[in-house]
């Protein structure tokens, strides 16, 4: 039933393509005015992290998902850019450089400092490099914590306020705007941002993986020894992987930074790194379908459980037995374990599956 | 019947080659030459260094000392294996290292990593370079496949193919980086007599193509019946060399193959 459906949908002609094409545009595009009238404004925030996150996760996929390599510390890639952001526009240090300058530095960056992981890490594999990474991300964050003394640099524990606002020119995304005879809040604009930039990520995830350097970094995870007899120069090649994720990090944080108005090191916790890797895995490692759909599931499901789970309480016994807020992250672990237990290599594992309906194909013909 | 093939050129020369591992010398004192177009064969009971010095040919290890020359290029000292397989040594391994969760094409088509050139840039813009590129790598891929004798769609996963096959694909994988020298790690291993005799017909196919081969093998009746000329390892130490029929009745080999005659003690009052 299933296979047809999904042979159904390859064998799509390019009409149909061009109409979904269409229809998932339009629902885009109205999707924060649609959200803010059917379940208010704090759902578009939530939508707009969501996007941040998918942007992570897509990063972190080249690392893990393509190259194979387990980061444990890719949130510091995120603090990089966002402090980057926070520290050159803001009352901070006095700085308040524009937008378009400081989001290619933070996520330049980040692609530095995903450098400077990488290349002492290059021998390391598997449990090992993720210790590592894990140290090198606590690093990160031990610092911005730490940075107020002797000089203040990132003003410590209590981290930066009042970062400037996303403006281009004199149109500030901190405001609410009269566009087309529609009122766009500040929100809303930051939605359009942050969708062009996922686009984006996701566009250049898609040409890395299908290329001469996406395939080499698959042939590094599968097996480094006969990568290196294949003429592969790991050493190159796992750098890049480790760079590209890293500015996606970065630019991540930038935009991070410029939406929230506020960073401190609280936000870029052990706890981070492991959800972004959650947003991975569960989605399905090297699968770009897969690394959308576990983000979206990781970010919007904690929030559901919060606003939903008081309500079907009241509906199923009659009062609230448990705090909605304890029991969430409760609920959120169990559905992670059963997700796991019943679909091992994620919710929409990579393209496996999509290859082995060609083969058939191919059978066929023959 | 083949044309004969020039055999006086070296391709590959090693003098004095040595490795230890802490204690244990593996290899000592190993020299050798491979002329190019032979079918050059490396025997030895288990144990006896082979695999190591494979592993030192392609960059895997580095040996100790002694001089390794490639082509006319000297390429002793510390040498990574990307450096060799860019001079022109391709290699297959004992124990089959294929890409498992990808498809066979894209097995070979990695094996034309090193002989293309796009990288980031060309893979963002698809620009007509990285396009042209990228057919002819799956164009040539799908050559080799069908080379190699793989009937299956090559869209198959590496690890979903049988044995014969996975180790044929290694073979195409390794020919896709256009080598010189195709060092192959025991490839008849686990092979039943069919397979094996396709093997030695893909194998001087390959010669006839212009490139070289090495072999470890186990076999020994496959390697003397295949090979031009033949080298035997035992504990490290190079303890023959020649063509085949010198191999088959050279005292040496037979005292590591099959022991020497053991002498038994007499016993004077049995013997009357």
């Amino acid at each position: 039933m299933l296979r047809n459906v999904l042979k159904h949908l390859l064998s799509m002609n390019r009409r149909s393509a061009w109409l979904a094409f269409v229809v998932l545009a339009i629902v885009l595009l109205i999707l924060p005015f649609f959200t803010d009238e059917l379940f208010g404004r704090g759902w578009v925030r939530i939508i707009n992290f969501t996007l941040l996150y998918i942007m992570l996760a897509l990063g972190l996929n080249i690392v893990v998902g393509y190259a194979g390599l387990l980061d444990l510390g890719y949130i510091a890639f995120f603090a990089v850019g966002a402090y980057c952001y926070a520290l050159l526009s803001s009352p901070q240090l006095g700085l308040h450089l524009p937008f378009w300058i400081v989001l290619p530095l933070g996520a330049l960056l980040a692609c530095v400092f995903g450098l400077l992981l990488g290349a002492p890490t290059l021998r390391l594999r598997g449990d090992y490099l993720a210790i590592v990474t894990l140290g090198f991300g606590e690093i990160i964050r031990i610092f911005l914590n730490n940075l107020n003394t002797p000089i203040n640099i990132t003003n410590g524990p209590q981290g930066i306020s009042m970062i400037d606002p996303i403006r281009f020119g004199e149109f500030s995304l901190g405001n609410t705007h009269e566009l087309f005879g529609l009122t766009f809040p500040s929100v809303h604009l930051h939605y359009y941002l942050f969708l062009f930039f996922t686009l984006l990520v996701i566009f250049i995830s898609l040409r890395l993986e299908d290329s001469r350097i996406g395939r080499a970094w698959m042939a590094i995870r599968e097996d480094e020894v006969a990568a290196k007899a294949m003429g592969i120069n790991t050493r190159n090649i796992k750098l890049l992987a480790f760079a590209m994720g890293a500015t996606f990090g970065g630019l991540a944080g930038g935009l991070f930074a410029g939406f929230q108005g506020f960073v401190s090191p609280e936000s870029f916790g052990l706890t981070e790194s492991i959800t972004v890797l959650c947003m991975v895995v569960l989605g399905g490692m090297g699968n770009i379908s897969g690394v959308l759909l576990g983000s979206m599931l990781l970010v919007v499901l904690p929030e559901a459980l919060r606003h939903g789970s008081g309500p079907a309480q009241q509906l199923l016994f009659g009062k609230t037995l448990i705090d909605p807020e304890s029991l969430r992250m409760l609920l959120f672990g169990l559905a992670l374990i059963t997700v796991m237990l019943w679909r091992p290599a994620g919710l929409w594992p990579s393209n496996q599956r999509r290859r082995e309906l060609v083969a058939e194909n191919d059978a066929a013909q023959r | 019947m083949e044309t004969p093939l020039k055999f006086d050129i070296n391709l590959l020369e090693l003098s004095g080659v040595a490795k230890r591992f802490g204690g244990l010398s593996v290899l000592s004192d190993i020299s050798l030459h491979i002329r190019r177009g032979e079918i050059y064969g490396l025997i030895g009971p288990n144990g006896a260094g082979k695999t190591t010095l494979f592993n030192i040919l392609t960059g895997l290890y580095q040996a100790d000392n002694g001089r390794f020359t490639f082509n006319n290029t000297e390429y002793s000292g510390r040498c990574k294996p990307h450096v060799l397989a860019q001079a022109g040594i391709a290699r297959t391994f004992q124990n089959i290292r294929l890409f498992a969760n990808m498809t066979a094409l894209e097995n070979v088509m990695v094996g034309r990593h090193l002989r293309t050139s796009s990288g980031i840039w060309g893979a963002l813009t698809r620009n007509a370079k990285a396009r042209v590129e990228e057919y002819e790598i799956v164009q040539h891929a799908h050559t080799l496949l069908n080379y190699v004798g793989i009937d299956r769609p090559h869209q198959t996963l590496a690890k979903n193919l049988s044995y014969g096959e996975q180790r044929r694909l290694e073979i195409a994988r390794a020919l896709a980086t256009d080598p010189q020298l195709l060092a192959l790690d025991e490839p008849a291993a686990g092979m039943n007599a069919t397979e094996t005799e396709n093997l030695k017909e893909l194998l001087l196919s390959i010669r006839t193509r212009g490139i070289t081969v090495l072999l470890i093998e186990h076999d020994v009746k496959f390697i003397l019946g295949l090979c031009d000329r033949v080298a035997v390892l035992d504990y490290g130490k190079k303890i023959a060399e020649g063509v085949p029929e010198q191999i088959r009745c050279d005292p040496a080999v037979i005292t590591a193959y099959l022991g020497t005659e053991p002498i038994i003690p007499t016993q004077a009052g049995i013997q009357s």
